[in-house]
């Protein structure tokens, strides 16, 4: 303890050293709002934002949609955690998604979304987000805006260096940041050292439709693997981590993990891997991992459970792993477009620390090494480094680049971003932000073609900045404008939970091809209907099936009688709209979910176990239309013994026994 | 009527009367009707950016973009209109008639009896003035006759029960709806082809009194 008091006297002591020599300087709160900022961002009535901007939901466990550069907020896309207004992970249709080898979870906690890539540049066919505390990756359709596949990581913990894709959407990534037993087994906590590895895990992805698999495990010593990117360019084959706690401690981490001065990038050569595992290279490893994906037609999740994963060892091949010396704790691994140079934000130092690519390469011929870690040769620092970054602020976390040569650097403890040139590691400009900034977003910042125009910095505190909502207020987003010489802060605005980064793109990439409605004639679920004459009721013992239809403005059919106290029933309800933008939802009185919310040509179910005799109503929950206020049913429920007989009508006919129905 | 100078060229050499060749032609142009929808109806709202429409062919109605006929009778249910059936007695009838009258004029341009085209285009009017009339009949029952049961009943400012009967040709306001009502291709090439066989019949005239 005495020592853990010393070291925060001596980050206390560095850190006041660090605003007294070229920190920023206090200003004031406003920013330097330049008098047009309004102007820059005002999208006019029934005008469209020139990007989308997917903004990590963090313990929310969604993904948020916004408008840049308006900030406004279309969308929040729910992927790893229940969401009642839509019904996921309530319906029966979806709950599967959120299943794990743990079982149903219903919260997760998202972290780093990214935007498929095609050539380098981003291609807004989906977007793939990780999941932190059970590990998990994610893939959403940016046709539907819909969760269409999560896929679990095994062997995993803390699933945080993730889920960034290579330049051609072969692989998404999942590393994990916790060390852990490589498989789980009962062990003392005290003999990590050397015993837990750290798995990266490398998931290929189909390329027309983005199904992933675990195409192979990588189990890397045992650190803590923070952050990641790609190569491009001439580093495309190689993909990038930061680690922590090369020390390897258990406990007290803040303090026994920051012992090292310098920690590692990890470069991983994953064309060797690949050329590797195609050669029949790797091992074959029980592992037990759920596999969902989402059915667009048959409007259904499945699980299915996967049973092994391939498992790597890179002491088996030699020059695809090797260890760049990075100071201090790196946490974000930025690269830049031209993939030269590899951004190590060593966040309790008081630099930064930029590799080159290609002195790299040229330090692996001549073999500059200086030992190994778990055998995975360590670069020497000089025969690898381009140059640091003196002293640009306090607690660097991320950069992104532009395409002018420039990169912008987010600094937590300091609360300002900062942007200087790659070449000459020379601060160009720096700006604060509210408060204690983590991730920015250059829309394509990923990739080696960033649409350069807006940065957003993403704030994990606000304080002041809002009017205040009780002991929780938001966290936000601040938009600038960086395509001048300085940057200029647009705009403010909240976000959905914690935004730990986000992804964007030109709307132009993604508006023409969105889905508008699910056609009814591709329905495949085994409970559909396409008409009001196939709508029917059909009790199966104690489970009782309703094959409902809603259309502006009724249900059929509307009138259900013969249901019992202690029956499960089961609404399979089919939306017969046709039409862009015409929902309807549906609830019913004491059923212990949530409600659906049901887009046109698609069919859900809920489930509902009555529990007192009564005639009981259920009603859209959507205003769908002038006679929403209408569209209503009632259900009979009979004592558990009696003889009312199965009865179901709309307008007092069955349906599909009158004809004009 | 772009070709007509190339077929002069044509004549000239194969010694054809050229007011045959606008008569064949005319009546061939005809068959465009099966190719092309006849007339469209589209309905603007605010609602609806992308307005709903619907093409009407010799032998069907189709959606102008998908599903557009079944959110058109949507919109419709609510003030008692009728679904718009998925064929009418008519779509029998027209290609038929049409079928007759193109080779009835193909047959007559060879035989190359000005006096005949006259006839022809004579018919053929009176054919197409039928339709039309039918379409209005057709059209003002759509529009008057309400479900007795509808579930918005509106009357114009007479007190008498209004109509949602769109117009003939043209544009007209209905409710929050613009209704707008005009040809399509293949009414142009009826138009067209009739006007060809008409002016056979002038051209027909003047070749024959040169002999």
């Amino acid at each position: 303890m005495k020592k853990s008091i010393i070291s925060m006297f001596a980050i206390a002591a560095t850190t006041s050293l660090m605003v007294s020599c070229g920190g920023p300087s206090s200003k004031s709160n406003n920013g330097a709002i330049a008098g047009n900022a309004a102007e820059k961002v005002y999208v006019a009535p029934g005008e469209h934002d020139s990007h989308y901007a997917f903004i990590s939901g963090g313990f929310s466990g969604q993904l948020s949609v916004y408008g840049l550069p308006s900030g406004r907020l279309f969308r929040v896309i729910p992927v790893f955690s229940q969401d009642p207004e839509k019904g996921y992970g309530y319906s029966e249709e979806t709950k599967p998604m959120l299943m794990t080898s743990h079982g149903f979870i219903p919260w997760g906690d998202s972290h780093h979304p990214d935007i498929s890539q095609t050539e380098g540049s981003v291609d807004g066919r989906w977007v793939f987000i990780n999941e932190n505390n059970t590990p998990r990756i994610a893939r959403i359709s940016l046709k539907t805006f819909e969760t269409e596949e999560i896929i679990e990581i095994p062997n995993s913990a803390g699933n945080h260096s993730s889920s960034y894709v290579t330049e051609n959407s072969e692989y998404v990534v999942a590393g994990t940041r916790f060390a852990v037993p490589f498989p789980q087994r009962d062990m003392p906590i005290d003999e990590m050292k050397g015993n837990f590895k750290g798995a990266l895990s490398f998931l290929s992805i189909d390329k027309e439709t983005g199904h992933m698999d675990i195409a192979w495990q990588i189990k890397m010593p045992g650190f803590d693997y923070d952050k990641c990117h790609p190569g491009r360019g001439e580093s495309s084959d190689w993909f990038f981590f930061t680690t922590y706690n090369t020390e390897e401690a258990n406990t007290l981490m803040e303090v026994n993990a920051s012992q090292n001065d310098k920690d590692f990038i990890a470069a991983i050569n994953w064309k060797k891997i690949e050329e590797y595992v195609a050669n029949g290279g790797g091992t074959k490893t029980p592992a037990r991992y759920a596999h969902n994906t989402w059915d667009d037609d048959a409007h259904t999740a499945t699980t299915k459970w996967e049973n092994e994963v391939l498992v790597v060892d890179p002491s088996e091949i030699p020059g695809a792993f090797y260890m760049l010396p990075t100071a201090k704790s790196p946490h974000g691994c930025d690269v830049d477009p031209s993939g030269e140079y590899i951004v190590g934000s060593g966040k309790l130092a008081a630099t930064m620390t930029i590799h080159s690519f290609s002195k790299m390469i040229k330090a692996i011929e001549n073999k500059a090494f200086d030992g190994d870690a778990y055998g995975i040769p360590i670069i020497k620092f000089e025969e690898v480094n381009y140059g640091t970054l003196e002293q640009p602020g306090l607690g660097p976390l991320h950069t992104e680049f532009d395409t002018r040569g420039n990169a912008y650097t987010t600094f937590f403890i300091s609360s300002e971003v900062v942007k200087w040139n790659i070449k000459d590691l020379k601060v160009i400009d720096r700006h604060p932000v509210y408060y204690s900034v983590g991730h920015l977003m250059i829309p394509g910042g990923n990739s080696r073609t960033p649409d350069d125009k807006y940065l957003v910095a993403m704030n994990k505190i606000t304080k002041d900045r809002y009017l205040p909502t009780g002991p929780e207020v938001c966290q936000s987003a601040q938009l600038f404008d960086i395509s001048g010489e300085k940057m200029e802060l647009l705009l403010d605005f909240p976000t959905i939970g914690e935004p730990h980064y986000a992804a964007g793109i030109a709307a132009e990439k993604i508006e023409g091809n969105t889905t508008k409605i699910f056609k009814l004639k591709e329905n495949t679920h085994p409970y559909r209907v396409t008409n009001e004459a196939e709508t029917k009721v059909v009790r199966e013992g104690n489970n009782v099936h309703i094959y409902m239809s809603m259309i502006r403005s009724h249900f059929s059919p509307d009138n259900i009688e013969g249901v019992k106290v202690g029956d499960k029933v089961y609404f399979h309800v089919t939306n017969l709209e046709q039409d862009y933008d015409v929902p309807h939802g549906i609830s019913m009185i004491g059923a212990n979910t949530s409600e659906l919310l049901i887009m046109p040509g698609r069919t859900t179910t809920f489930t509902w176990e009555p529990k007192a005799v009564g005639v009981w109503p259920f009603y859209c929950t959507d205003f769908c239309s002038a006679l929403h206020q209408e569209m209503q049913g009632y259900v009979r429920v009979s004592a558990k013994d009696s003889n009312t007989p199965l009865k179901y009508t709309l307008d007092g006919d069955v349906p599909g026994e009158d004809e004009e129905l | 009527m772009i070709s007509i100078p190339l077929l002069q060229e044509k004549n000239k050499s194969k010694n054809m009367k050229k007011s045959k060749l606008l008569m064949i032609i005319g009546s061939f142009l005809l068959l465009g009707l099966f190719v092309f929808p006849l007339w469209n109806i589209t309905l603007e709202a605010p609602q609806y950016p992308i307005p709903l429409g619907m093409d009407i062919h010799i032998n069907k109605f189709t959606d102008t973009h998908e599903f557009d006929i079944k959110n058109i009778n949507l919109m419709n249910h609510y003030v008692g209109m009728q679904y718009i059936p998925e064929t009418i007695p008519e779509f029998k009838i027209f290609p038929i008639v049409i079928g007759i009258m193109v080779f009835f004029g193909i047959v007559i341009g060879f035989m190359g009896k000005y006096k005949l085209y006259m006839t022809w285009f004579v018919l053929m009017s009176l054919l197409g003035i039928a339709g039309m009339y039918d379409f209005y009949l057709w059209e003002y029952d759509y529009g008057h006759n309400l479900s007795p049961e509808a579930i918005m009943k509106f009357t114009n400012p007479d007190g008498s029960v209004m109509g949602f009967q769109p117009p003939l040709f043209g544009s007209k306001d209905i409710l929050n709806f613009t209704a707008h009502s005009y040809p399509l291709a293949g009414a142009w090439f009826m138009f067209t082809g009739m006007l060809m066989t008409f002016v056979a019949f002038f051209v027909g005239k003047r070749e024959a009194k040169k002999k």
